[in-house]
């Protein structure tokens, strides 16, 4: 088998505020599924390179929760969330929350799909309730960009 | 309106009406009247639509008194792309982590076990 050459595919829905993530992966459904429920493994991707990531607690079942933090020179971003429902090999519905923003929730679903040959395809989607928080959303996940670009956006703006 | 440009942008584009207007304006220049044209709208009501795009930063008209030609900020709109690009990538790096975690995992994963799903204590 050559490299791994999947594309992580993302769709921002202009009718609800969602976005969705698509990704293929080398691997079986029980494979994948169990990297997003065994917090050995889970420690191991989720968080930024940039940040180490320190899990309270990550009790991947129906009617579990997860919280963990992100720690980055001296500074914690906590995130916690319930699992609401979870499926073996096929899905997992859980919500998130960035503790900075202890009011805001969103609804994120995975679902692990059996491509066959021992492949994955993982869609993540997640869905806030404004298109406001939406967007909030995608820029957080830009660490020193969202900065840069906001500069560069307001200097646009300005102009 | 949300007080930061990426949500103003964004919210600007969140009604159809409004994205259909940028759809157009990416053609070419149009003025109020010639926008309001294929809508079942008042040019008051368009008025409205440029207003909430021009706070937005998403479209700029000119000074000319009598046309007064809407024209679009297309550099916003790359800003915009860039922006997803990056968040795109960011997910990306993630998931080529947790490509990586599933190489180092055994070929023999269990489904986990029926206890787990009724929250038996492991």
């Amino acid at each position: 088998m050559t490299t791994s050459t999947h594309q992580t595919e993302i769709a921002a829905d202009p009718d609800v505020p969602l976005v969705r993530i698509s990704r293929d992966f080398d691997a079986p459904p029980a494979k994948v599924f169990r990297a997003h429920t065994d917090p050995e493994l889970v420690v191991q991707w989720l968080g930024p390179r940039s940040h180490e990531m320190r899990i309270d607690h990550y009790d991947c079942r129906t009617g579990g929760s997860y919280r963990y933090v992100h720690v980055s020179d001296g500074n914690e971003f906590g995130f916690h969330g319930c699992f609401h429902e979870v499926r073996p090999s096929e899905l997992i519905v859980q919500t998130f929350t960035f503790e900075g923003v202890p009011d805001g929730v969103a609804l994120e679903k995975m679902t692990f799909t059996d491509l066959g040959n021992g492949r994955t395809r993982l869609i993540a989607t997640s869905l806030v309730d404004s298109f406001g928080d939406r967007d909030a959303f995608i820029a957080s996940g830009m660490e020193e960009g969202v900065r840069e670009g906001y500069d560069r956006l307001d200097e646009l703006l300005a102009g | 309106m949300p007080a930061d440009p990426l949500s103003r942008v964004f919210s600007a584009l969140a009604d159809p009406t409004r994205r259909d207007m940028v759809a157009r304006l990416a053609v070419a220049d149009a003025t109020v009247n010639g926008l309001a044209e294929p809508y079942d709208v008042s040019v008051q009501a368009v008025s409205k639509h440029l207003k909430v795009l021009e706070d937005a930063g998403l479209v700029s008209r000119s000074r000319q008194a009598q046309r007064r030609p809407v024209h679009l900020e297309a550099d916003v709109f790359d800003l915009m792309t860039t922006w997803i690009e990056r968040y795109r990538r960011q997910a990306e790096e993630r998931y080529r982590r947790l490509d990586d975690v599933l190489q180092t995992m055994p070929d023999d994963v269990d489904t986990p076990t029926p206890s787990t799903q009724t929250g038996a204590p492991s």
